[in-house]
């Protein structure tokens, strides 16, 4: 039983981090804008938070540094592309490449440096209730934060008026700007948001999955979300679906591993990949429901007339 | 300084000029609209028009000029700035969201916090008022062009605007739908707004408008009361001179001339969510004969051209023959190898390449089916017998350009068409399928089109020209078919066809059951 407890609290903080992510590129991707930087923003979140929390000795402030990070170094990206209309794709490409080299040089001292560990919650009398305790009220606070990340965007997508209005200007930009929506400004705040929460994901690995400070720590995964939002259609839940699997699979093919299964290692590790597409390829086979919900300014530039 | 102000103009527009590069788009340009008034601003396509009417809409600033509104000096800065002050605008491409429902696309131009129930409410109410009905929770991708631009009424109405401007409203609608709008209109200004029309419609201006200004390359050429002129002297001061008329001579034979462009139960699933299925269609195209399809927008021509022209391939090969020959299974190329040549939709893009120049594009269209003329031994290009034969295309169709060699974009629509067409013409093909030949050409280029369609399909080829220019299908077609959701209605001959016929098969109407109708009308 603990055993299973045991993997499962593994999968949630395999999944957390690529949730988080991929939430925030979910939204950044509904406003029309397709960065392709989430894995420099979140290896920069995580220098910056192992950073902080490892010089002032709070994880918390860790925390807070790792999402102001991300969101500092998504401004870079907001201004090339939506001030100066440079072409998202080579930009969000050298924003990885830029997150990648300077999160290394920053983080030279601190390699090999014991980091700051964000402590799981723990309520008394709660968390120490059999097999749920520890899964409902003992992990960390991004598993939770996640998980309350997730809803709100959920709701605000589809519930708010701002949410439709974001979601108007990703269908069309054009015909936004006809109507005296402020297009420019919607999207700022939608890449910073999406920077804010690759932040916050690379956080978690420096500040929780393993707290410490590895070059190149965030290891692809900033491509996996990347993946998740267009496998997932653009679809909060489904996000949160893919993110999981693949957290479970992943962690299946490494106990498969350890137990020395005859299987080729770099099969198993494809697995997860695999398994990732084929589920969120099986759940978006309504071709209808996927074209609705894409948003068709993906990746334009917008200049308004002048 | 609002001077002559007497509490009946509404908007005033003063020496409006707005320059791009070189090009002086809008020329000190007066206008001056009355409360009540259905205004017509009137002009070719490149006269200036749209540029106009995006100054007063605010999405484009002007380089000098005044506008005065109700009297008062003002400065429209934006889209939203303009809404603000009672300016309604209906678009001529559409500016909705096709992914969102109608009453979401409503709620998104007011600016009140209501809710969408509320919203859609309110505009279903309205709608009906106004006999436009509307389903507020439906797709607006689902959704016909009459009906989207019913939801851009509706939402302009809305925002209880004074002034309501209609760029082209009937460019998308049947005849009948048209009358609709009309009533719409005569309505609106009884309640005391004005609405400034734009249309290079003559007909319909002399029908509705009460007074117009004609635009000419940029300036105002004069104001008048369309009512006491006839169309003639409209399209006079329009396009500066007279246009030749285009002559049809009479088709002879052809009911016993072969069949060389051959539609037999051509069927095709649809290919995306908002696309239109096409359904079991049959057309056979005569040597000598044009063949003119008509129909509103997006009821299956774009899907209905990419079949025939080979874009997309067919599974039953015989569902397209070309001079007696399966053609259903070739490609574009292969279709043109047998003798067959096509112009899309689009000029910019899928007509040609922009960035390239002229010669460059004929050669990347006819590369295959002129091999030995442009391309040697090595697979070397014969740059100067490619050179010339666009020189040679450029004299026949009169392309108007600033360089010998220029590139695609370059050119003004009006020209890159004439090129376009005159690049398949030089082929003498036997087969020939145009879409919109002449869709944003001025009037002169689009008379020199016609007249060459026409006089290909004398020379002995069969033409087919999809357009929704009901006015171009009846000046050069021998038959017209209609197109309605992905069917399409028996050819009839020129000489049966009426506007009233063809616009009740563009609405869906049995065949039988319109000429029903109309007897009994």
């Amino acid at each position: 039983m603990d055993i299973t407890v045991n993997i499962l609290l593994t999968i949630a903080t395999a999944a957390t981090p690529l949730l988080i992510a991929a939430i925030g590129e979910l939204v950044v991707e509904r406003s029309g804008v397709l960065n392709l930087g989430v894995e420099g923003m979140m290896i920069m979140g995580a220098v910056g938070g192992f950073g902080a929390g490892y010089l002032t000795g709070s994880p918390w402030i860790g925390l807070l540094a790792a999402v102001a990070m991300g969101a500092v170094f998504s401004l870079l990206f907001a201004v090339m592309t939506l001030s100066l209309a440079t072409n998202q794709v080579a930009t969000g490409l050298s924003l990885t490449l830029l997150g990648l080299g300077l999160s290394g040089m920053m983080g030279t001292s601190f390699v090999g440096q014991p980091g700051e560990r964000l402590p799981n919650l723990d309520i008394p009398g709660l968390t120490s209730i059999p097999v749920v305790g520890r899964l409902l009220f003992g992990q960390d606070p991004i598993f939770y934060i996640s998980i309350a990340l997730t809803a709100a965007v959920m709701w605000f997508l589809f519930k708010t008026r701002t949410g439709l209005t974001l979601r108007s200007i990703g269908d069309s930009h054009t015909s936004a700007h006809a109507l005296g929506i402020k297009v420019i400004r919607y999207r700022y705040l939608s890449v910073i948001f999406g920077g804010a929460c690759a932040g916050l994901a690379g956080g978690h690995l420096s500040l929780v999955y393993t707290p410490q400070w590895v070059e190149n720590m965030t290891a692809g995964r900033g491509w996996i979300a990347l993946a998740l939002v267009v496998f997932a259609s653009w679809r909060p839940w489904r996000v949160l679906a893919g993110a999981y699997i693949f957290g479970a699979v992943w962690i299946g093919q490494l106990h498969a591993q350890a137990f020395g299964i005859p299987v080729p290692s770099q099969l198993l590790s494809s697995l997860p990949y695999l398994a990732t597409v084929v589920v969120l390829v099986l759940i978006s086979r309504n071709k209808r429901l996927t074209m609705m919900n894409t948003p068709a300014s993906l990746g334009q530039p917008f200049v308004p007339d002048r | 300084m609002s001077a002559n102000h007497d509490g009946t103009t509404l908007l005033e527009v003063r020496g409006l000029t707005k320059i791009f590069g070189t090009l002086t788009a809008c020329d000190h340009v007066d206008l001056n609209i009355a409360k009540g008034e259905i205004h017509a601003l009137l002009g070719e396509n490149g006269a200036g028009k749209s540029t106009l009417v995006k100054m007063l809409f605010g999405s484009l600033e002007p380089n000098s000029g005044e506008i005065f509104w109700n009297g008062q000096a003002v400065r429209i800065t934006s889209p939203g700035a303009a809404k603000k002050l009672g300016i309604g605008m209906v678009f001529q491409h559409f500016s909705l969201f096709e992914a969102l429902t109608a009453a979401e696309n409503i709620a998104l131009s007011l600016d009140d916090g209501s809710p969408i129930s509320s919203i859609a409410a309110k505009a279903r109410a309205l709608s009906y008022s106004y006999g436009l009905p509307l389903d507020p929770e439906s797709l607006v991708g689902d959704l016909s062009v009459g009906e989207r631009q019913r939801i851009e009424i509706i939402r302009c109405l809305l925002q209880t605007p004074q002034l309501i401007i209609l760029d082209e409203p009937t460019s998308v609608l049947t005849p009948q739908e048209a009358d609709k709008l009309f009533e719409t209109l005569e309505r609106l200004r009884s309640e005391g707004k004005s609405i400034l029309y734009i249309s290079h419609r003559l007909e319909e201006v002399k029908r509705i408008c009460d007074r117009a200004t004609v635009l000419r390359h940029g300036k105002v050429v004069g104001h008048c009361n369309p009512r006491q002129e006839t169309a003639s002297s409209l399209a006079r001061m329009m396009v500066g001179n007279e246009v030749k008329a285009v002559v049809r001579a009479p088709a002879e034979g052809i009911e016993t001339a072969p069949a060389l462009l051959d539609i037999r139960a051509l069927t095709r699933k649809p290919a995306t969510p908002f696309s239109i299925p096409l359904k079991n269609i049959n057309l056979r195209v005569r040597a000598g004969e044009v063949i003119g399809i008509a129909g509103v927008a997006g009821n299956g021509q774009g899907e209905f051209f990419e079949s025939v022209s080979g874009e997309v391939l067919q599974q039953d090969a015989g569902s397209v023959r070309i001079r007696g020959k399966d053609a259903g299974g070739l490609t574009i190329t292969g279709r043109r190898l047998m003798g067959a040549a096509f112009v899309p939709e689009e000029r910019l893009g899928h007509g040609a390449a922009p960035r390239m120049k002229l010669s460059e594009n004929l050669l990347l269209s006819r590369h295959a089916t002129d091999g030995k003329a442009f391309v040697g031994s090595g697979g070397m290009v014969k740059s100067s017998a490619v050179y010339s034969a666009a020189q040679r295309i450029i004299e026949a169709m009169d392309v108007r350009k600033s360089a010998p060699d220029p590139e695609a974009a370059a050119l003004s629509g009006g020209n890159l068409q004439k090129f376009i067409v005159g690049r398949e013409l030089d082929r003498r093909p036997s087969v020939m399928v145009v879409n919109q030949p002449t869709w944003g050409v001025d009037a002169g280029a689009a008379a020199h089109i016609r007249q060459a369609l026409i006089e290909l399909a004398r020379s002995g080829s069969a033409v087919l020209v999809i357009s929704q220019d009901l006015d171009e299908l009846f000046e050069i077609s021998d038959a017209i078919a209609v197109m309605h959701n992905g069917e399409l209605s028996k050819p009839l001959p020129i000489a049966e066809a009426t506007f009233e016929k063809i616009g009740l098969l563009m609405g869906g109407a049995e065949p039988g059951h319109a000429e029903h109708t109309l007897e009994t009308a």
